[in-house]
């Protein structure tokens, strides 16, 4: 297959062909470029689409992170690359509420994503619908709370031992 | 003599085998659940497998880990950027340089500042004399793992020199805080490049003379040739980078395909496998690019040292912000680890002097995913030559 890297605003055309009106424009700041997924159902759905194409070929999931807006919202981003056939890369950000932390998963699609996916749960608690073994991967499995979340309180004691500082 | 149960002959064992055996007198078998870590000499650190045996083969391995978490991301919300990189020491300690020098990338990145020309070049090598530094451990406790001794010993020797480099350039051996945002804590001092070319001359006929104890080694390739075998496809899929995905015959170095700092200008060659005396993809594929990677290291600190512009009086601090308070916005920077893919993802809300969001994407995270997928059927003793040929560093893997 010849190496054929697209712009961001490219692969926004042919997702938007594809599915009609389920991303954001693309937002460009001097460092970096991405677009959001605005409807959740279609995730997977633009996640495999992104995989699987001929003129996409996201073979490669770098990274996966969490964010906490502090403004009742968490973001997961994701961090695509075509790695070895067409070379382009992309970012692609999700976003849910902080009373329903839902975002489907996409695990199936890419396995690094089983455990990033879990290291974004254990930390933030948003809850990946799909996930084959959905744990805490770093903390504790009785650990309270998620660390990385912005309103959260330092545990004092831990199993009745007190944790210092 | 036959056994005989109600008038019935059974089998002998070397008759019809095990299961046949197994079988006619009606015993059960069962699998057993068998605990690897958190403390085992071959884990590396602190982490436990646990494998479900079936006889010697491995039914399922589940790695758990997180015994050395320690947060990192929560702690680096709460400092200023600069404070953040003794931080990154010590996640990877074996190649503290590479983990400073991505996390300063990122945040340059966000400042867009332009890092000197010779900085450039200190950076490069310092951070491929930590790469040779951080291979011999693995090549040596690799051998260590699977029952060599003497190449351990003969690694660590020349580990030394490197330490010993590097101790005289920032006064520490392991954890430097060297790499700076915009700059490095110390110009090299008088002579320093006059001794890495020495180290290097003295260093090539010692590569070549541990490829000979143990790279050739008989024992030593009957135990990883052949074993855990990662397709590329897998590899790509579960997100392996570095030896890992070139062991599986992916050409793929960041440091060609997402070029950064001076790389571009210098001649080194992507190691793959030939797969002329290992199978691709296998412990000692994944072995093979570790000690020819040694070689490019070392081709590329020759040509920084060549290339690397002089200048007498030069001021390392010349470009490092008094102040790092970035505009809102957010970064990715990559750099290829010893271990693979390094990569920082920056968050600033613009207001502060403070980091809002610091994720580290740790290569030993994802190229350990992967282990029960390697491990499946394999036997328990070549899932001590699995995992040490991952080289994982947990302090890495849980940050």
């Amino acid at each position: 297959m010849q190496p054929n890297p697209l712009t961001i605003d490219d692969i926004a055309a042919l997702v938007r062909e594809k599915f009609g009106d389920v991303i954001s424009d693309p937002e460009k700041t001097p460092t970096a470029e991405f677009f959001t997924i605005t409807d959740l159902d279609y995730l997977q759905a633009v996640m495999y689409f992104l995989r699987e194409d001929e003129r996409t070929k996201f073979n490669y999931l770098y990274c996966l992170s969490g964010v906490d807006n502090n403004d009742g919202t968490f973001t997961v981003v994701y961090h695509l690359e075509s790695l070895g056939i067409h070379g382009h890369r992309l970012e692609v950000k999700a976003n849910c509420s902080k009373e329903k932390p839902e975002i489907p998963s996409v695990s199936e699609i890419w396995r690094t994503a089983d455990w990033h996916e879990r290291e974004v749960y254990d930390l933030f608690g948003i809850k990946f619908i799909g996930h084959p073994d959905l744990r805490r991967i770093l903390c504790p499995e009785d650990w309270e709370g998620h660390p990385l979340r912005k309103d959260y309180k330092v545990a004092e004691y831990y199993h009745g031992i007190r944790i210092p500082y | 003599m036959a056994e005989v149960v109600e008038g019935k002959k059974l089998s002998s064992y070397a008759e019809v085998g095990a299961t046949q055996y197994v079988l006619e007198r009606g015993l059960d078998t069962d699998v057993m659940v068998l605990n690897m870590g958190p403390q085992h000499p071959a884990t590396h650190g602190v982490l436990r497998v646990e494998l479900i045996t079936d006889g010697e083969i491995v039914v399922k391995a589940t790695p758990y880990i997180g015994y050395l978490h320690r947060c990192f991301e929560k702690h680096a919300e709460s400092l200023e950027y600069q404070m953040v990189i003794p931080y990154t020491d010590r996640m990877d300690y074996l190649s503290a340089m590479n983990n400073e020098w991505v996390y300063c990338m990122a945040v340059e990145k966000l400042l867009k500042i332009e890092v000197p020309r010779r900085i450039e070049f200190m950076r490069v090598i310092v951070a491929e004399l930590n790469r040779i530094a951080s291979h011999i451990i693995a090549i040596g406790t690799y051998g260590l793992d699977i029952g060599a001794f003497t190449p351990f010993l003969h690694t660590f020797h020349d580990r030394e020199h490197i330490m010993n480099l590097l101790e005289w350039l920032c006064g520490a051996r392991m954890l430097y805080n060297y790499i700076w945002v915009g700059g490095v804590s110390h110009d090299f001092p008088p002579k320093f490049k006059e001794r890495v070319a020495e180290f290097l001359k003295y260093y090539k006929p010692r590569v070549d003379e541990m490829n000979k104890l143990l790279t050739e080694n008989e024992l030593f390739v009957q135990r990883t040739r052949g074993i855990g075998v990662l397709p590329a496809d897998v590899a790509i899929n579960y997100g392996c980078s570095g030896p890992m995905l070139r062991g599986s015959g992916v050409k793929w170095d960041l440091r060609r395909n997402v070029p950064y700092s001076v790389y571009p200008e210098l001649e080194f060659d992507v190691v793959v496998p030939k797969g002329d005396i290992s199978v691709i993809g296998d412990c000692l594929s994944r072995h093979l690019v570790r000690c020819y990677e040694i070689y490019e290291s070392i081709k590329i600190i020759e040509q920084c040292l060549d290339k690397m512009p002089d200048e007498p009086g030069f001021d390392p601090h010349k470009a490092v912000p008094k102040r790092i308070k970035p505009q809102a916005g957010e970064a990715i920077a990559r750099g290829e680890n010893p271990r693979g893919e390094l990569a920082y993802y920056i968050i600033s809300d613009g207001k502060g002097v403070k980091p809002y969001r610091v994720k580290a994407r740790a290569p030993s995270f994802s190229n350990l995913s992967v282990l029960p997928e390697l491990a499946k059927g394999a036997l328990i003793s070549d899932v001590v030559a699995i995992v040490g040929s991952i080289d994982i560093v947990l302090g890495d893997v849980d940050r």
